[in-house]
């Protein structure tokens, strides 16, 4: 079992042999944003975001020993009828990397800011940019939460169909596609309270921050936004709130079982104008019956003046659903293998975590 | 001709980046940038965004004055001007 941490200081891979250690370093000092790894473990792509000289993408063939730099995904030039577009034609970042599928071997799909998809068909060599999406007249109402512009964080490709793809985007909404990027239908049910009344319902400016999607169940999908936790039990089409869970329903990240769409974890924070652990205490939320009842954990997580926020992509599952892990932006990562009730602290000095996955 | 030179945060990006100062015929910035991605291709990417425009944090000089336009790389350049290209300060 493997664990792929990607930082603002390079990428990490963790190695449970016995106990967990750090099996690799690779790009160190450079931030990476975004990595994957497909189902076999030999091709791995990680994205960089370099301050000075802007995103790139390299790849691994042989399981992270070599790597190469492919062509990042980019923007054609702007043409003149976009010169209204208010958001700018250059890649900012990889926010998202996902979507190896048996049965579309080779397809990549890439989310970044300033919210272009990409889609490579020869992992990560070469790329291009889903027009559809980009096109999308909606498209220009989204609008950035956090960064500048707006950004595609979840690319929750269905395990039953490789062409039936949800993204989420902050702060755009939840999008489906069922013909591979062809045609996108946006979302409803999600509520905004950031927006004024008339616009609270709009589907295309919601924020959800980050979208999950039980593989084993690939109808069921949960996210946690903005404003709370919701679930869509039709393959993320329609969403519905979920409430109750405490001490809060604010946060960033989410994960749902492999095999058990009933439960899912959320990691919550005080609320959106203190972005804080609820009385600096590090806890995790989970249901385990799809969100009628809650329950708080937080045994080996740090119970006082403990500030940690973990962003997006900071929890994660493993593929059998034994492990969870769990990583924060001031560089701490836990793991649980109980399924969330009691963790244990890796390490408390890692650059600031922006990813955390398995590899099978 | 017009020289050009590369400091050491830019040469590291790609062994292909000339270490010493080289001289091109070119009548523009942006022509004489092109010739140096002839040679290395990749460095594109890394001192241009994806609208062609200079990079933000990357810093382009013309007889030691920074070029604030960074779209305007049909600045023309003149036999004797010298073109400094470097990593901006910015970062933590």
């Amino acid at each position: 079992m493997k664990l792929s941490v990607c930082t603002r200081k390079g990428l990490f891979v963790v190695e449970r042999a016995g106990d967990w250690r750090i099996a690799s370093r690779h790009f160190i000092g450079q931030p990476v944003t975004a990595a994957l790894v497909d189902p076999t473990g030999s091709t791995w792509l990680a994205a960089l975001r370099l301050g000075h000289f802007g995103v790139k993408l390299w790849r691994s063939v042989d399981g992270g020993a070599h790597w190469e730099e492919v062509a990042a995904p980019a923007y054609g030039p702007r043409p003149d009828d976009a010169s209204d577009d208010p958001h700018p034609w250059n890649v900012d970042q990889i926010w998202a990397l996902d979507g190896v599928h048996p049965r579309a071997p080779g397809r990549v799909w890439a989310g970044t800011i300033p919210g272009g998809l990409f889609r490579s068909d020869d992992l990560g060599a070469s790329w291009s940019l889903n027009q559809p999406l980009w096109h999308e007249p909606r498209r220009r109402l989204w609008f950035g939460g956090g960064y500048d512009h707006p950004g595609i964080h979840s690319i929750c490709v269905s395990p039953a169909d490789p062409d039936d793809i949800v993204v989420g985007v902050s702060c755009g909404g939840s999008w489906r596609t069922r013909d591979a990027g062809a045609s996108w239908v946006v979302a409803t049910g999600m509520q905004a309270s950031y927006m004024p009344p008339e616009r609270q319902d709009d589907p295309a400016i919601q924020d959800p921050h980050r979208i999950v999607r039980c593989a084993g169940a690939p109808h069921v999908l949960w996210s946690q936004h903005h404003n709370g936790i919701f679930r869509s039990d039709d393959g993320g089409s329609l969403w519905r709130r979920i409430s109750g869970a405490q001490p809060s329903d604010f946060g960033f990240a989410v994960a749902v079982h492999p095999g058990d769409p009933e439960r899912a974890w959320f990691v919550p924070l005080a609320s959106d104008q203190q972005r804080v652990p609820v009385d600096a205490r590090v806890t995790v939320s989970t249901t385990g019956d799809g969100g009628r009842s809650w329950r708080s954990a937080g045994a080996g997580l740090p119970a006082a003046d403990a500030y940690h926020l973990v962003y997006r992509h900071g929890l994660a599952i493993s593929g059998d659903g034994r492990w969870l892990a769990m990583a924060s932006m001031t560089g701490s990562l836990w793991m649980s293998d109980d399924g969330g009730s009691r963790w244990t602290l890796f390490s408390a000095d890692l650059p600031s975590v922006y990813a955390v996955g398995f590899i099978a | 001709m017009v020289r050009l030179e590369f400091a050491p945060a830019i040469q590291r990006l790609s062994e292909r980046v000339p270490r010493a100062p080289l001289d091109v015929d070119a009548g523009t910035l942006g022509a004489a940038l092109d010739a140096v991605f002839a040679a290395a291709p990749s460095l594109r990417g890394y001192l241009l965004d994806d609208q062609g425009g200079v990079r933000k944090h990357v810093a382009v000089f013309v007889n030691g004055t920074l070029m604030l336009d960074r779209r305007n790389l049909q600045r023309r350049v003149a036999a004797g001007d010298r073109i400094f290209v470097a990593q901006a300060l910015s970062g933590g």
